[in-house]
């Protein structure tokens, strides 16, 4: 019998931070799917936020350390691709992170996502403000893109909508 | 259903994925030799992040078809020979200028818009899943691609017979792309994969009117018949061997 319990196992997940992102945690940004502990195994899903997502093997590779080293027993952790990822599962918590971090996030789409790549801005991360541009809708990792802020002047990275 | 009735089926389904794993991939490869090359900074972001994400998508499809044949995707990539590949032609045709790059990104997003959104209604669960992830990603790309068809037909002179004469280029491929393997029929009727014919004569409805949109007319000359996935021209050779080369100077290396 596993003497480690599936709380265990999320709170240890909480610790793993996205290698780019660092101030937010795997959890958090809903990379981790579902976590199951039974006598024999210990299973988690794991989902990438992009598919091309370059931190998507450190993260899994992290996950599998991290059980590990807590003793967890046939350690097993798989990639799922359904529900495909969204920025709508960040929440307001992570959002007010990654905003402190210089990232931007989209308001939630609750599904159309047409919408919010067409309208195709976020709130400025440094002063707040809504008149700003997108100047590019790709950016530095796939999950970015960059925009620019009118008020301020200041260009910002954020999170494409997805 | 999460698992595949009988071998052959599982066969027929597996063909049919390493067809599209190597289109994503060969295509990657094309986009990516603009990186640090693109006309404006924007662009050279844009198109390394399109190839990086059909990089993803292709790996999705590696992965799927291990799943069901134990095939490595490493060893696929980068241990097969040219003639092994099953990528369309349209997509190792070399860069070209940035018209003809746009034109093919232009073409292979609206196909794969129609074909991922029928995907998505197969009945084996692996694919449908896998097609409504890549399928929201791939709106980025079309968008961009549809912009930049719009800019450069409708924009100069120059650029207009640019674009004329990259879709001159490519438009005798177009048809491959809605050819079906040896008995795909099979997977159609029992509702695993689209009916590529009937996606084929969709797209192109589509693309006729966006391009004249553009102030372009496809030639009107294609090729007699599709040449199969195993027939290459002779550029899909040195693309393979300069993306191998690394892979094969150490076989056992780890990354």
């Amino acid at each position: 019998m596993s003497e480690i319990t599936e709380n265990e196992v999320w709170e240890a997940l909480g610790s793993i931070t996205d290698p780019e992102i660092p101030v937010i945690s795997i959890v958090e940004l809903g990379v981790v799917r579902t976590v199951r502990v039974d006598a024999e195994r210990t299973v988690v899903e794991i989902t990438p936020t992009f598919s091309a997502c370059p931190a998507y093997q450190a993260m899994a590779g992290s996950v599998e350390r991290k059980l590990r080293e807590m003793g967890a027993t046939g350690v097993e952790v798989r990639t799922v691709l359904h529900p495909p990822w969204s920025t709508d599962w960040l929440s307001d918590e992570a959002r007010e992170k990654l905003r402190r971090f210089g990232l931007a996030v989209p308001d939630r789409h609750q599904g159309n996502l047409e919408g919010a790549i067409e309208a195709g801005q976020a709130a400025c991360p440094y002063c707040g403000s809504s008149n700003t541009r997108q100047t590019n809708p790709f950016g530095c990792t796939p999950c970015r893109a960059m925009g620019f802020c009118q008020d301020c002047r200041q260009p910002f990275e954020q999170l494409k909508p997805l | 259903m999460t698992s595949l009735p009988d071998e052959q089926t599982t066969q027929l389904v597996a063909g049919r994925l390493l067809e599209m794993a190597d289109d994503e991939l060969i295509l990657s490869h094309r986009n990516s030799e603009w990186t640090g090359h693109a006309p404006i900074l924007e662009e050279d972001i844009a198109f390394a992040n399109i190839a990086q994400d059909e990089m993803g998508h292709a790996l999705i499809w590696y992965e799927l078809l291990r799943s069901l044949t134990g095939r490595d995707p490493d060893r696929l990539v980068f241990f097969r020979e040219p003639c092994e590949y099953r990528n369309l032609q349209m997509v190792e045709l070399p860069k070209g200028d940035w018209a003809f790059t746009v034109l093919r990104q232009y073409l292979f997003d609206t196909w794969e818009a129609g074909h991922l959104e029928a995907l998505e209604q197969s009945r084996f669960t692996p694919v449908a899943e896998a097609a409504q992830k890549i399928g929201k990603e791939e709106r980025y790309h079309l968008r961009h691609t549809a912009a930049w068809l719009c800019r450069l037909g409708r924009g100069t002179e120059e650029s207009n017979s640019r674009m004329q004469a990259a879709l001159d280029q490519l438009w005798p491929f177009h048809s491959q792309i809605w050819a079906a393997p040896p008995d795909y029929e099979r997977l159609v009727t029992e509702s695993l994969m689209p009916d590529l014919a009937r996606l084929g004569s969709l797209w192109e409805d589509r693309v006729r009117t966006e391009l004249s949109e553009a102030g372009l007319t496809p030639p009107g000359f294609g090729q007699p018949s599709a040449p199969l996935r195993d027939e290459h021209t002779e550029h899909l050779q040195p693309l393979i061997e300069e993306m191998q080369q690394v892979a094969r100077l150490e076989t056992e290396a780890g990354w």
